[in-house]
């Protein structure tokens, strides 16, 4: 059988979720410039991490899930990063926002 | 006879390339990481789009993103995690083998779904008739009206593609409580409540992106 998790885990990750939650919304009204965008982001992140590895069981699984899990975010990067790249270096985008 | 009255053997719920139940379900986990890594793609291709015209036409997104309800999209996110709680707490009771809190929690999770497709309404009836829908009923009174209904052509297309998701993930949701309710998954065989779990997280997790960037954007 697979491990039960105990469900206090469980309850206190949906009250982190929520917590972050409140705190993305309540940053979004003051101004940091454009660290308003990298603090969002970061708590995005974040945010899907914890549901990833408690709600998703990553935390525990083997390291074929965890590749795979990986994986995509690695191509992603991959779309992203040079896409971006090609933008940026033809001056199609403007950086100073 | 008891043939007729031991509950089904663990062989019985063993498809045949498989050694043992433990392998089986790893082999259904990994197939199913491997679509959502393919999902990862799938709306990546639109947070790349929504990132190219953040950066290009920043102004332009923070002014329209205002128009956007934040109250309604900070209330669908808080929906959705709690959803994802009950259907942590669905699985978990799929693994002690507990029938009937195994259907009661799906049916909640598919119900806090229909909570969140409910909203979503309210929101897409709001942009309506606020003439926020791109085509030839959309209005901009303010700058550059063209790239200000980029801004809604993206917001309807990243939202929309998540909202098919999460309508597909209720349907997933009824016909498992159905199943459950019928003792499909007792004696082990819960791959399909884990898989459907592992799909619904997902969906929470693309939404736990969309809220700030679309919502959030044009507030400071």
């Amino acid at each position: 059988m697979e491990k039960v998790v105990d469900p206090r885990i469980y309850v206190r990750t949906c009250a982190a979720l929520l917590v972050l939650l409140g705190l993305t919304w309540a940053i979004a009204y003051v101004d940091l410039g454009p660290f308003n965008l990298i603090v969002a982001l970061a708590i995005a992140i974040t945010k899907a991490l914890i549901i990833a590895l408690f709600f998703m069981h990553i935390k525990g699984s083997s390291r074929l899930l965890h590749l795979a899990a990986v994986a995509g975010l690695m191509w992603l990067l991959i779309l992203v990063s040079l896409t971006l790249g090609d933008y940026f270096t033809r001056g199609w985008v403007p950086l100073n926002h | 006879m008891p043939i007729l009255t031991s509950p089904p053997s663990e062989s019985a719920l063993v498809a045949e390339q498989f050694d043992d139940i433990e392998q089986q379900r790893d082999a259904a986990k990994l197939g199913m990481w491997i679509f959502l890594a393919s999902e990862v793609l799938f709306f990546g291709g639109l947070f790349l789009s929504y990132t190219i015209y953040r950066f290009t036409y920043g102004h332009v997104f923070m002014e329209t993103s205002r128009r956007l309800d934040v109250v309604l999209g900070g209330t669908n996110t808080a929906v959705l995690l709690v959803s994802s709680l009950l259907m942590a707490f669905a699985v978990r009771a799929a693994q002690l083998d507990q029938r009937r809190a195994l259907v009661r929690l799906l049916l909640g999770t598919a119900l806090l779904g229909c909570v969140f497709m409910s909203i979503k309404m309210v929101e897409y009836h709001k942009d309506y008739v606020e003439h926020l829908v791109p085509g030839t009923h959309f209005e901009w009174t303010g700058a550059d009206p063209s790239n200000a209904e980029l801004f809604f052509w993206i917001y309807f297309a990243m939202t929309g593609l998540h909202a098919i998701h999460v309508t597909v993930g209720i349907g997933v949701l009824l016909v498992l409580a159905l199943l459950a309710s019928r003792g499909k998954f007792s004696g082990g065989n819960y791959n399909a409540i884990e898989i459907g779990g592992l799909y619904w997280h997902f969906v929470d997790v693309v939404w736990v992106f969309l809220f700030p960037l679309l919502y959030l954007v044009g507030h400071r």
